[in-house]
């Protein structure tokens, strides 16, 4: 494992909103090939630091760093230098915000935890506008269809992808019409279509069942090997993430309070009692 | 909605069959009915519809389709007509229409053409001052979407409505006056009741198939966009920005691509109204031009382009035709001088479109376009889904 790339590197990132710290220093790292979780409690901050690795947040203060070179960095500046609660506030010194639109053309793609996919298209459509990052037709030659043989291609790396997913007699469906379940396996799709070598998948088994979250279990492990992608998830249900994980990061209130093998975690007396206690007991 | 191939491309037949029957009927009402005639109100019905017409559209595509609120379409439409009017008034003229003022621009582009290639020269002349009209707007947008697009999407509204107030009081400013002909209006440029074809000996008249044509072929476009890959993203932003970001899609080119795109298309239908009323006046692109026509977008059905065409065309026949007696003292063989007169026609108009807004949620067409009415009703998965 240790001889593999670094896909992703998460340096001393705090992501501070206001007076509330959502990260604090969080470092992690993910390496190519890798499924990774990250676990803990409601409002540790997990979603926090998928929007930060996305592009969604600038950070307050870190460095995130993809395929070995930095596209995320920040210090606490200007308004912030003063009120800065974090640590490591001056071990950066510069800045760089790109949009999530940017990280994306590099290789990150991502779900949300509250499905946002887009409401009034289809199944189809839904997927192929992830196509669109990848057009090479401008305005014009797409108004007037130049752009015809590649728009083919896209409908049919469409139509692949929907057979990969199970979603083919659904297609011309509207995407909010599908069950719950099917929705998510739509957004990882739509993930799926922009060619990533990171896809970040928040919460992808929330809201199912036991048998949902089987298929849900073999389906991430099928893709990982299927389009060759480094996995990083964020999960609630132990069974999935200890059955497919090669290593899991844990949250608490906004700090990483352990990360190691599957079986390290689960020996854990401190996440045990910051966590996995509380997850057996909601469980029962 | 998707469809497969053959269905699309019947789709396609369908809708163009339509606009080809409709572009030949214009052409036969313009040689039937006289402007002097009862029916000639038709004639200015369908002139004035068919550039409010592209007006509601081009919107449409920014308020509809990308989800982007902009209140400076008729400050857009301003640009575009005196773009068109400038160049377009003939040498000899000049002189007339700006009267007190040393008019600084004397390049008539129809009229030059004209002396090298007769009447196909005119034509294009004309042709080309309407893409520059489109241009100038384009450029305008440009230049407000740079710092504008960056913020959220309310500051747009404002920011467009400020321009249009400022434009047009810019080009009422007697500084300018060589340019624009301060407050004076432009007239005896290449306007629409003087289009004529003449085929072997035969003066056909074209003052309502041209802008009637220009409106088609513009509003054409705009359908090619919203149905490819551009409109696609366009919609993902609109229903959802932040997953569209995140799929890849860079908001500030796309809204800017939108904003212009539109906005050229404004610019296009200033252009062809004032090629209509034969003048242009900045004073007549209020905003409560804008208004109207985002009325029209709403009348039809946000996010539909058919309905965006119906709305304006029913728009200004109420407005213009079947309900003016209500201003002049006689509507529907009820003489009542007291009751029908000056404004009240403004106060029934607001009325129907009342109930209109209240009974048509979605407007006259919701999202759907015209080539869905000639389907045969299909499930609709959404309504399903809710039982
Ligand atoms: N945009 C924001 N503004 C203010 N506070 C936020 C914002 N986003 C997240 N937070 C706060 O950050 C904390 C962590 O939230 P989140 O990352 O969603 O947790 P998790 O995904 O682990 O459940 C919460 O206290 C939440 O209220
Ligand atoms: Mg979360």
């Amino acid at each position: 494992m240790s001889e593999q790339k670094t896909k992703l590197l998460v340096e001393h990132v705090t992501m501070q909103f206001g007076g509330v710290v959502a990260v604090n220093d969080l470092s992690m790292e993910v390496r190519e090939g890798e499924i990774v979780a990250i676990i803990g409690p409601n409002g540790a901050g997990k979603t926090t630091a998928f929007n930060v690795i996305t592009g969604v947040y600038a950070p307050t203060n870190g460095r995130v760093s993809f395929d070995g070179e930095c596209v995320v960095e920040n210090y606490p500046h200007g308004k912030m230098k003063k009120s800065y609660l974090g640590a490591n506030g001056d071990m950066f010194h510069e800045i760089k915000e790109p949009t999530p639109d940017k990280l994306t053309a590099l290789g990150m793609a991502r779900t949300f935890q509250n499905i946002r996919l887009w409401k009034s298209m289809t199944v189809f459509d839904n997927i192929l506008i992830a196509k669109h990052m990848k057009r090479s037709s401008n305005l014009f030659s797409a108004a007037f269809r130049f752009n015809s043989a590649e728009e083919a291609r896209h409908r049919a790396e469409v139509m692949e992808l929907l057979r990969v997913v199970g979603l083919e007699d659904e297609k011309d469906d509207l995407a909010t019409s599908l069950p719950y379940g099917k929705q998510r396996r739509l957004e990882i799709a739509r993930a799926l279509a922009t060619e990533p070598t990171l896809l970040l998948l928040d919460e992808p088994a929330a809201g199912m069942n036991p048998q949902e979250t089987g298929d849900l279990t073999q389906f991430i492990a099928q893709i990982r090997k299927d389009f060759n992608v480094t996995i990083l998830l964020i999960e609630h249900h132990m069974d999935l993430v200890m059955d497919i994980s090669d290593r899991i990061y844990v949250l608490d209130f906004g700090r990483l309070i352990a990360h190691g093998t599957p079986d390290e975690i689960q020996r854990n007396e401190k996440v045990i009692d910051a966590y996995l206690g509380v997850v057996e007991d909601a469980e029962d | 909605m998707i469809e497969n191939k053959s269905q699309k491309r019947k789709n396609a037949w369908i809708a163009f069959l339509c606009v080809l029957a409709f572009l030949a009927l214009v052409f036969c009402l313009d040689q039937w009915i006289k402007p002097t005639d009862k029916l000639g109100m038709l004639l200015i019905v369908l002139q004035k519809g068919s550039v409010y017409a592209l007006a509601a559209v081009s919107m449409n595509l920014l308020n509809g389709y990308t989800g982007l609120f902009s209140l400076g379409h008729a400050g857009f439409m301003l640009l575009g007509a005196y773009t068109y009017a400038i160049f377009t008034i003939p040498d000899k003229s000049r002189d007339a229409v700006y009267q007190y003022f040393d008019a600084a621009i004397r390049f008539s582009i129809p009229e030059k053409l004209s002396q090298h290639m007769g009447g196909f020269g005119t034509a294009l002349g004309v042709f080309i001052a309407l893409v520059l009209a489109g241009l100038v707007a384009a450029l305008m947008a440009w230049l407000i979407g740079l710092p504008v697009l960056r913020l959220k999407s309310d500051y747009l509204a404002i920011a467009t409505l400020g321009f249009a107030e400022i434009i047009r009081a810019v080009f009422q400013w007697s500084k300018l006056g060589p340019i624009t002909n301060g407050s004076n209006l432009l007239k005896n440029f290449a306007r629409a009741s003087k289009f004529k074809l003449e085929i072997a000996g035969t003066k056909l008249s074209l003052s309502t198939f041209v802008p009637v044509l220009i409106a088609t072929v513009s509003i054409t476009l705009i359908v090619l966009i919203v149905n490819s890959t551009y409109g696609r993203a366009f919609k993902a932003i609109r229903d959802d920005e932040v997953a569209a970001e995140a799929m890849g899609i860079n908001l500030a080119k796309h809204k800017m691509i939108a904003f212009v795109t539109s906005s050229f298309f404004a610019g296009v239908a200033g252009a062809t109204l004032a090629m209509v009323l034969s003048i242009a006046q900045a004073n007549n692109f209020k905003s409560a031009m804008t208004y109207e026509i985002l009325l029209m977008v709403v009348l039809g059905g946000i996010g539909s382009i058919t309905g965006s065409v119906i709305g304006s065309l029913l728009f200004v026949a109420a407005s213009e035709w079947w309900l003016r007696g209500l201003d002049s003292g006689k509507f529907l063989g009820i003489e009542a001088p007291n009751i029908f007169r000056n404004g009240f026609r403004l106060v029934v108009f607001s009325v129907i479109i009342m109930i209109v807004v209240l009974f048509f949620r979605e407007g006259i067409m919701g999202e759907k376009e015209l080539p869905d009415l000639f389907r045969k009703k299909k499930k609709d998965p959404a309504k399903e889904a809710q039982s």
